[in-house]
């Protein structure tokens, strides 16, 4: 699906990813788990295409193809989707106007016709009830006065709406209650599948209680100094950051 | 000697090219403003010694009059004895095919969504006349005639409806009004009119598009819209298609009176030829606009300005009468070096009379975005109410927004709210929407759209999605 190789990505002259190596097979989910200053949203931000950072050194592969010579929309058309931490308010633009753009640029990119009315109503339908979003918020302006578990929601619902193959949750469960929690952890099962793959960032293991990873791995100071399978979250959990930091 | 297969062939011809109209020629003044041109306007007009009297006495006006300087935009002053005032309507250019009309008009012709008849119709390609537009217009001037509405050029209802044009003409904008007003009133050449029964609600809504037997838009257009107690129209002006015209300099005068009970909506979209990206050419755009509410009545004005170089323009509404409404909706579009100064007055002068304002600039490039509005409740409307909502939108780094609200309350029952903001587009709002797969041109359309959505809204259906797309094509290439 992905695979990063040496990454090094730098903010105004300040080096933020030192050598990131990763791969991610279709169907798996990973997570990284790391400090706050680790370069975990850097990750997140530089695999979106987020302008502010440079890239330095270092190749991504997405889906056979260059992802650093992808336009931002153009890595989301091919199938890369961010859940953000601070999802942003876009006044006067519906909710569902915003998806069914969404949705038809991808499909115009693709060569296909615009999404039926009804196919598009369906798909809203189903997926708002997958995550408990609440009809009215469908047709308010897109996160306008949601409450941050709304907007998380909301995030995962244009998730479900726009069906990607890779996704990434950047620190989705900051600022989610518990019942929001489990809310978000369950649109993601339902959408794991052999075909798609995650990528949960987060700086608390509780998440990972919800949504099972199979590789977890520990980012620290720019570089993944630890991987493992799900035990190892536990063990960062038990032990805190300190532990990785004094080794 | 010419055979007759000839002469029938130059005859057709000479109809094609020019209408039956007269010969050309002989149908324009030589450049120049004097009060010899005014009469001779008014002679080949044929009209009625009154109108006459009463241009002059504008010339007259204006004669001692200046350019007015306070706006906040630059342009080199028009040389107003190099412009012919008088010229007879002549076709525009007939051309054979689309071929020949520039391509970057057909394109955006295209991206508006406008039907290829209307496309070449807008161009001023030879069509066919059985198009169904014909015909619709035709049914619908019947319909309104039913109900007695009276929806005509200017110079018709001068010649047909002289007691209503003279009653009403100047009641609203005055001769002496200011410096363009007062040019316009000596040499308005035609332009719209419109009015509207006691009771009685117009079913359509009225669009000069719809008046197609008659010409383009003059240089000096003068249009009147007259509800009559207890009567509803909604008039929409102007279109979305980019509109290129010769003229370099527009002043048009619009007065609206809405009698007791009544309610006028008046919706503009704006497009003429703003210059090219370097700021060479484009409209100069010199409007005045003006309603009067009597009674209990209500006036809307909603504009989507796009167009033109240069800007000025207010439309207001004088609310006499008591418990009337004044209404002022507006998205005004700057991009590379247009220029806009645009706002609103509301003159409260009935007692419980309520007004609104929202204003959304949105500059771009190197272009400057001007409000400026005035209310003022005098000191007899009391328990007078106004909210303004004034909004700026800068998309780049080189552009201005700029606000000159005037408030004026002279009484103590009366109540103003004015609100005001300035915001760069943001680069968050961009980044999410790409990264939902949304083009960075679509995700300004977006994202400006969803910012005027409230002025948008105010459109009637069809013409709101039409400016929608407007919005996006105005402000293509222009986030930097």
């Amino acid at each position: 699906m992905i695979k990063i190789t040496n990454l090094h990505a730098s903010v105004e002259g300040t080096e933020i990813l030192k050598g990131i190596n990763l791969e991610i097979k279709p169907g798996e989910v990973h997570a990284i788990m790391g400090p706050n200053g680790s370069g975990k949203s850097t990750l997140a931000s530089v695999l979106a295409g987020r302008e502010d950072y440079e890239i330095t050194e270092g190749s991504i592969e997405f889906l056979d193809k260059d992802l650093l010579d992808m336009d931002i929309d153009v890595r989301a058309k091919e199938g890369l989707f961010l859940a953000f931490q601070y999802p942003v308010e876009i006044p006067g633009v519906s909710n569902v106007n915003f998806l069914k753009a969404a949705i038809n640029e991808k499909r115009k990119y693709f060569g296909q016709d615009d999404i039926s009315a009804k196919e598009f109503l369906t798909a809203v339908k189903e997926n708002s009830a997958l995550v408990e979003l609440d009809g009215k918020l469908k047709n308010r302006s897109v996160n306008e006065g949601f409450s941050g578990g709304e907007k998380k929601r909301n995030d995962i619902f244009q998730m479900a709406m726009l069906q990607p193959k890779f996704a990434i949750l950047d620190e989705t469960d900051s600022g989610l209650d518990i019942d929001a929690l489990q809310v978000v952890a369950k649109g993601v099962n339902a959408m794991r599948n052999d075909n798609r793959s995650f990528l949960i960032i987060t700086h608390y293991q509780r998440l990972l209680d919800y949504i099972v990873p199979d590789f977890v791995h520990v980012l620290y100071d720019g570089q993944i100094v630890k991987s493992g399978t799900k035990e190892l979250a536990m063990e960062m959990e038990e032990k805190g950051y300190d532990w990785i930091k004094n080794n | 000697m010419q055979n007759e297969e000839e002469l029938l062939h130059e005859v057709t011809n000479k109809e094609y090219e020019y209408g039956f109209e007269t010969n050309i020629e002989s149908d324009t003044i030589a450049p120049g403003l004097s009060e010899d041109v005014v009469r001779r306007i008014s002679k080949k007009k044929d009209e009625p010694q009154w109108l006459l009297d009463w241009r002059l006495k504008a010339f007259a006006i204006w004669k001692n009059m200046k350019e007015p300087e306070w706006a906040h935009v630059k342009y080199p002053k028009p040389d107003f004895q190099a412009i012919s005032y008088y010229s007879a309507p002549k076709p525009k250019k007939e051309l054979a095919s689309l071929d020949e009309v520039d391509p970057e008009i057909l394109k955006t012709m295209e991206r508006l969504g406008i039907s290829l008849e209307e496309q070449k119709k807008l161009t001023g390609v030879a069509i066919d006349f059985v198009i169904d537009s014909v015909s619709v217009a035709t049914s619908f001037k019947e319909k309104l005639g039913e109900l007695g509405i009276i929806f005509c050029s200017m110079s018709e209802a001068i010649k047909e409806h002289p007691e209503l044009v003279r009653k009403y003409l100047g009641t609203v904008v005055p001769q002496s009004d200011n410096f363009y007003a007062a040019l316009n009133s000596a040499v308005f050449t035609d332009g719209s009119f419109c009015y509207i029964p006691k009771g009685t609600r117009c079913p359509m809504e009225l669009s000069t598009y719809f008046r197609i037997n008659e010409s383009g838009t003059g240089q000096f257009e003068r249009t009147m819209v007259i509800a009559d107690e207890g009567s509803y129209v909604s008039y929409l002006e102007g279109c979305t298609a980019p509109q290129r015209d010769e003229n370099q300099l527009h002043a048009a005068v619009v007065e609206l009176i809405a009698l007791d009970n009544a309610e006028i909506k008046y919706s503009t979209v704006q497009n003429w030829y703003p210059g090219d990206k370097n700021g060479l050419g484009g409209v100069f755009n010199f409007v005045t606009k003006r309603g009067i509410c009597h009674k209990r009545s209500k006036i809307s004005w909603t504009q989507v300005e796009t167009g033109s170089a240069v800007t000025w323009k207010y439309p207001s509404c004088i609310l006499k009468g008591d418990y009337s409404i004044g209404e002022f909706f507006s998205v005004a579009v700057t991009n590379n070096y247009q220029q806009a100064d645009t706002g609103t007055k509301m003159i409260h002068l009935g007692k419980h009379t309520k007004s609104t304002i929202i204003s959304k600039g949105i500059s771009s490039g190197h272009s400057q975005n001007s409000y400026r509005g005035l209310v003022q409740i005098s000191k007899n409307a009391i328990n007078s109410r106004n909210f303004s909502q004034c909004d700026s939108l800068l998309m780049t780094d080189h552009c201005g927004a700029h606000t000159f609200p005037y408030i004026e309350v002279n009484n103590q029952s009366s109540m103003v709210e004015h609100e005001a903001t300035t915001s760069k587009i943001g680069e968050d709002k961009i980044f999410y929407c790409k990264q939902r797969g949304i083009s960075e041109e679509k995700a300004i359309g977006l994202i400006v759209n969803g910012y005027a959505k409230e002025v948008l809204n105010k459109l009637p259906m069809e013409f709101a999605v039409e400016a929608q797309k407007l919005l996006e094509i105005s402000l293509e290439n222009s986030v930097g």
